[in-house]
């Protein structure tokens, strides 16, 4: 594993340093076309899909692409929650993501508090145990689980996917977390412990507000892997009441048959613009923390 | 200071349970999955020995060889894509934009966190033929081009399917790249200057030796991600026309839960993990003479 790139040192994308200008403006030009294009290319299709929710279904039937709404409504976003069960989705996705990041970021500083600021043994190899778990495609403990859940007769439940989304963001949380604590001066531990400090008041007073940054940006990247999973929700979601907001989504125009346009339209941008607004807030620590986690894939 | 953070049982008690739930979730189901591979059956029919028939029919089954291909041809060219277009964006960014890049940074970064089966819907509205022409098909038609169902047909299916997840991911790279670029010390550009290099010659004999451990790592990450492909193909083609577009993911997930072969799914599961380890080893190690000289140059 590449450490040196996921430290959250280098990864951190700095102002540039300023490069003092040479060429003359005009040879600019063609690049800031290059640059404009770029920006519709991204931005484009999210106000496309924008415009077309609010269209009604004969506009969709017969306008050209670039026609905008004759009267923008809000009636494909009703009937996406009330006949689409898109609310029965996202709470299903509610349900399993947060719970899932609370035990991982729990579990996780937890451990990596032990593996990197308490002295023992084994924990060099207690932590390469971890960042293997980093490289293993999920497709390879899919099959064991949905054994050992149906054995355990948790099938049928939610339980499967908070208990596959706990473990599945442990390495990270880990890996990441405790990167952070090497970063920390010993001599803070050490003179809390001359304080009369225990070791779990250490943890929790000391190590957990010191990495408080770092807890933050791991549970922010693992939200977006969690609630934009398809592959684990897939696997053990098997019946209509229990689909997450993605796999709900993929079957969404099965609900309608091929002729209701709007309310998927309506779906795609409730998904769409539910983890812009969240990017947008945060975009500099989800980018920093994308790409520190990058290792994963 | 020893005894307290050698506290055997604050160890156990702050490392136990993130590693339980790890060796029970993740650890256990990969030997476990491994044992799958000799096995025939699934939950309900139960398992039976079945030596190494599965390796067997793996390297024989036409179907496993077109995933196989299919994911091998993918994975290149979406890294060969994604990862030249972003270091393209990570030059633009510090050598164009330079402190202006903030904004088109935050902008291109963005399709990263959105969820792929949304972006996957959308794509496809996007290229579709029926009801009206989606902008893809309309731009198409005003150049004289008849409209055709992209998705219909295996070699476009596959130029969507790669577009698709170049749009989601180039600003991922760009990002991760351009933490590698900043990295370059200023007196070195402008030493370089100095003695004449500008424009592609200042990048191609100081920029890009320089820069050339970030883009391994890039590669490597992205030979990893792309060869785990799945929610793309599930969401935009389902794997069609044909089964053209089905990666080995894909093709375990439906020799496992739909054809109810755990064997010979773990199997498939199991080629994939190797093939992502031998990538990464083959790439590291053909790499790293060019990395240990390119720094003196």
């Amino acid at each position: 594993v590449t450490t040196t790139l996921t430290s959250p040192r280098t990864a951190r994308p700095e102002a540039p340093p300023s490069r003092p200008r040479r060429r003359p403006p005009l040879r600019r030009t063609p690049l800031y076309v290059v640059v404009g294009v770029l920006l519709v290319i991204e931005i484009y299709p999210l106000v496309w899909v924008l415009l077309a929710s609010l269209k009604t279904q004969d506009e969709i039937l017969s306008d050209t692409f670039w026609e905008l709404p004759a009267t923008p409504g809000l009636d494909n976003y009703v009937s996406a929650f009330t006949t689409g069960n898109l609310d029965r989705y996202v709470l299903n996705s509610v349900l399993t993501v947060f719970p899932a990041l609370l035990l991982t970021l729990a579990l996780g500083t937890a451990a990596a508090f032990a593996l990197e600021v308490m002295s023992w043994k084994r924990r060099g190899a207690v932590l390469l145990l971890f960042l293997a778990g980093i490289m293993v495609p999920l497709q390879m403990i899919l099959l064991p689980l949905f054994n050992i859940y149906y054995r355990a007769g948790l099938t049928g439940t939610l339980w499967p996917l908070v208990i596959t989304y706990t473990a599945s963001g442990l390495p990270l949380a880990v890996f990441m977390i405790a990167t952070y604590f090497r970063g920390v001066p010993r001599e803070l531990f050490e003179a809390a412990i001359m304080d009369g400090a225990s070791i779990y008041r250490m943890f929790w007073s000391v190590g957990v507000p010191l990495v408080r940054n770092a807890i933050f940006t791991v549970g922010l990247v693992q939200f977006f892997f969690l609630w934009n999973d398809l592959l684990i929700a897939l696997t053990f979601t098997n019946s209509a009441e229990l689909r997450t907001i993605q796999v709900g989504l993929l079957d969404f125009t099965g609900q309608y048959g091929a002729v209701q346009y709007g309310p998927t339209f309506a779906a795609i941008s409730v998904n769409v613009f539910g983890t812009l607004a969240i990017y947008l807030f945060l975009n500099d620590r989800v980018q920093k923390g994308l790409a520190a986690g990058s290792v994963k894939g | 200071v020893n005894t307290v953070l050698g506290d055997r049982r604050a160890i156990v008690t702050l490392v136990g349970p993130a590693l339980l739930v790890y060796t029970l979730v993740t650890l256990v189901p990969i030997v476990w999955s491994v044992g799958y591979t000799v096995t025939e059956g699934n939950v309900i029919r139960g398992f039976t020995f079945a030596g190494t028939d599965n390796f067997a029919t793996f390297f024989t089954d036409p179907a496993a060889g077109a995933a196989v291909r299919f994911t091998v041809v993918y994975a290149v060219v979406v890294t060969v894509l994604q990862v030249l277009l972003g270091y393209l964006l990570a030059l633009l960014y510090v050598f164009f934009l330079r402190r202006a890049s903030t904004f088109v940074r935050t902008i291109v970064f963005f399709p990263v966190v959105l969820p792929t089966v949304a972006v996957a819907l959308l794509f496809q509205r996007m290229v579709q033929v029926t009801p009206v022409a989606g902008p893809v098909n309309a731009t198409l038609q005003f150049f004289g081009v008849p409209a055709t169902d992209l998705l219909g047909q295996s070699g476009t299916a596959f130029c969507v399917l790669v577009a698709m997840d170049v749009w989601r991911s180039m600003g991922f790279y760009a990002v991760l790249l351009y933490a590698g670029l900043v990295d370059i010390p200023d007196d070195i550009l402008e030493a370089a200057r100095l003695d004449g290099a500008g424009g592609w010659s200042l990048v191609r004999t100081i920029v890009l030796p320089l820069s050339l451990p970030v883009l391994l790592s890039s590669v490597i990450f992205s030979i990893n991600g792309t060869l785990k492909v799945f929610d793309s193909a599930v969401a935009l083609t389902a794997g069609g026309p044909g089964g053209s577009t089905t990666p080995m993911t894909l093709y375990m997930f439906q020799t496992a839960f739909t054809y109810g072969d755990y064997g010979y799914g773990s199997t498939i599961a199991f080629m994939l993990t190797v093939m992502c380890l031998l990538v990464t080893v083959v790439i590291f190690r053909s790499t790293r003479r060019d990395l240990t000289r390119s720094p003196d140059r």
